[in-house]
């Protein structure tokens, strides 16, 4: 992703004068509002932290609560900690339960994302680079199926995919759940609204004359000019399959397939199986420790994201 | 944005060609191939299987037998059917006007630069998108109990008994507020990226016109935001008529009031998983499939033309 421009090619700068426009969009010149600076209101800023609380507060419900016991969660409130601050101990019951089952469960989780996410991230780059800066026969029947197939239902596809792979054998393999994820016609269309304005075709004839085949001038020339656009279609891909429940659910019946959200169904579920282990106190954790990578590649990667989804989604 | 001219390119060679390539060639095939091939495995060949599923009925004498459009008349007159449409439909015409709006009011605050904090507020309220739907409704499910939730609490401290948000006049609801909570703030940028891009130039027209904040936002703002109101509306429409997941995790929770017939697509499910009716589950998803599509074209059409 960011391997530097490099040519043997004198004619061709390693990269155009000036500052690459790696950041299109949000971080462009900041547009003032009317005459000067607008006030501040505080009214305004109040109301929109209502909206805050709503989207944070269950988020806080999941720290605080992770940190209790069985009992503690019976008998403490919901929003305050309970007596027996037992995060840690939690968080080592949750990694050593039932043989280090949820270890298991996020090691399927982190290669379904390495696999179906950096796979379809990298089908989006290619096709939607492709769609930007060439003109090939069939290119308008792609686009039409390709946004139509956007407003198909995906789990209406899941009943007769599921037939499918499991006459092809594939079910219950790590397949079953890579192979559909390797496809994202969101990712695509972003990339191609992104590729059409971040990369010059100049820049790719000057490349092409120079002599460089089309697999390199991707690679050298266009490859790094994608990279707010690439991360920003792996970061939503990585979401999607980190995320992904239905799929999982159908395809794997091998629980040692399972990913994380898989996993903490099955065990918030077995508390009303008879004779099941109640335990709401790992469920909890579980899912703190689910979604805290998430949410830290996406406090990290802000600029990178934005500026490349702001790219993408105002294209009409 | 096209201002990356190759300088020395420029100068070295005084007459290259013109930036367009005239002639078509199949080199982009080699770029967009692999999609295409995984494209046409995991949605093309799935639609083609369904309809042919449709068209037969596997039946304990005789085994499979081409019916013909027998499945699809049985669908239409199946009650079960129609009454989870009928149920994902009023979650439709509710959850979705409630959550675009308050996501498009957010995104009108943001840009409006009269926010204190204005990129926390844009983190937080989309935080909820990277929660998986799993933990989403676990966390909800948890905070809806009477026994360690927040109702229970509220009902302890003042006193009262709130009614059972998991209870079956209630569930709809709870799996509305689950379900604004996911993706509010995913519309939310959506909506503020687009109005991000607004030519600043029309702002100094509204000004010199003397027009008010209020008359920028109905006759700027919206306006230039139609195509993202439009995806956004078409978005999560299919996500309603999808809806699967929620219900199905919160049902351990709420079993009477969340049978295996809730929405079209648990009905699905339940008819190929635990009935092995393949085909008429096949023929049912279809159905669904279609409406969806339907749907969202007219949506589409109308929200374009709206004073276009």
């Amino acid at each position: 992703m960011s391997t530097p421009v490099t040519t043997d090619s004198p004619s061709v700068p390693a990269r155009p004068a000036g500052p690459v426009r790696s950041t299109p969009r949000l971080r462009g010149p900041r547009r003032p509002h009317s005459a000067g600076r607008p006030k501040r209101s505080v009214l305004l800023t109040v109301l929109t932290s209502l909206v805050v609380l709503y989207t944070v507060v269950p988020l806080i419900w999941l720290v605080i609560n992770a940190t209790k016991t069985q009992a503690g969660l019976a008998d403490s409130s919901g929003l305050w900690f309970s007596d027996d601050f037992a995060l840690w101990s939690n968080i080592r019951d949750t990694f050593t339960y039932d043989d280090g089952v949820f270890t298991r469960w996020l090691l399927n989780t982190l290669l379904y994302v390495v696999l179906g996410a950096g796979g379809a991230t990298f089908l989006a780059v290619l096709g939607g680079y492709a769609l930007a800066k060439f003109d090939f026969p069939g290119k308008r029947g792609i686009f039409a199926v390709v946004i139509g197939a956007v407003a198909v239902p995906g789990t209406a596809l899941a009943v007769p995919t599921f037939l499918m792979f499991s006459k092809m054998g594939l079910t219950d393999t790590p397949w079953a759940v890579i192979i559909p994820s390797l496809v994202s016609p969101f990712g695509l269309y972003l990339m191609w609204v992104f590729a059409t304005e971040a990369i010059p075709t100049e820049l790719l004839e000057a490349a092409r004359i120079d002599g460089a085949g089309e697999a390199r001038t991707f690679f050298t020339v266009a490859l790094p000019l994608l990279s707010p656009g690439i991360v920003t279609v792996l970061l939503f891909t990585t979401v999607a399959t980190w995320n992904n429940y239905f799929l999982p659910l159908i395809m794997l019946k091998d629980s040692d397939w399972y990913p994380l959200t898989l996993g903490l169904s099955v065990w918030n579920s077995q508390a009303e199986t008879i004779g099941g282990d109640v335990i709401f106190n790992l469920v909890i954790t579980g899912s703190l420790l689910t979604i805290v990578p998430l949410i830290a590649a996406f406090l990290l990667l802000q600029k990178y994201w934005q500026s490349g989804l702001a790219a993408g989604s105002v294209k009409e | 944005m096209t201002t990356l001219q190759p300088p020395a390119a420029a100068q070295a060679r005084p007459a290259p060609p013109p930036a367009k390539r005239d002639r078509r060639s199949w080199t982009g095939w080699g770029f967009i191939g692999p999609f295409v091939a995984v494209f046409a495995l995991v949605f093309l060949a799935p639609i083609v299987y369904s309809i042919y599923l449709s068209l037969y009925r596997n039946q304990l004498i005789g085994g499979n037998t081409f019916v013909g459009l027998d499945n699809y008349t049985q669908a239409l007159q199946d009650d079960q059917f129609w009454a989870s449409l009928g149920r994902v439909s009023l979650f439709l015409c509710i959850q979705v006007p409630i959550m675009l709006g308050i996501a498009l009011l957010v995104a009108l605050a943001l840009d409006s630069g009269r926010l204190y904090g204005k990129s926390f507020f844009r983190i937080s309220i989309f935080l909820p998108y990277a929660v998986p739907a799993v933990v989403a409704t676990l966390m909800w499910g948890f905070m809806y109990g009477t026994k360690y939730g927040l109702v229970g609490d509220i009902n302890e401290a003042f006193g009262v008994t709130l009614p059972d948000p998991l209870s079956p006049d209630l569930v709809l609801a709870s799996i509305g507020n689950i379900v604004t909570w996911e993706f509010v703030g995913y519309n939310m940028l959506i909506f503020y990226s687009a109005l991000r891009v607004i030519p600043q130039s029309l702002y100094e027209a509204a000004e010199i016109d003397g027009a008010g904040q209020i008359r920028v936002i109905t006759a700027i703002k919206l306006p230039a935001i139609r195509g993202a109101l439009v995806i956004a509306t078409i978005f999560s429409i299919i996500g309603s008529f999808q809806l699967f997941n929620e219900p199905n995790i919160l049902r351990p929770l709420a079993r009477n009031a969340l049978t295996t017939d809730y929405t079209p697509n648990f009905y699905t499910y339940s008819l190929s998983f635990n009935g092995q009716q393949h085909n008429y589950s096949a023929t049912v998803a279809i159905i669904m499939g279609l409406i969806t599509m339907v749907i969202a074209y007219v949506v589409q059409l109308r929200g374009m033309r709206k004073g276009a």
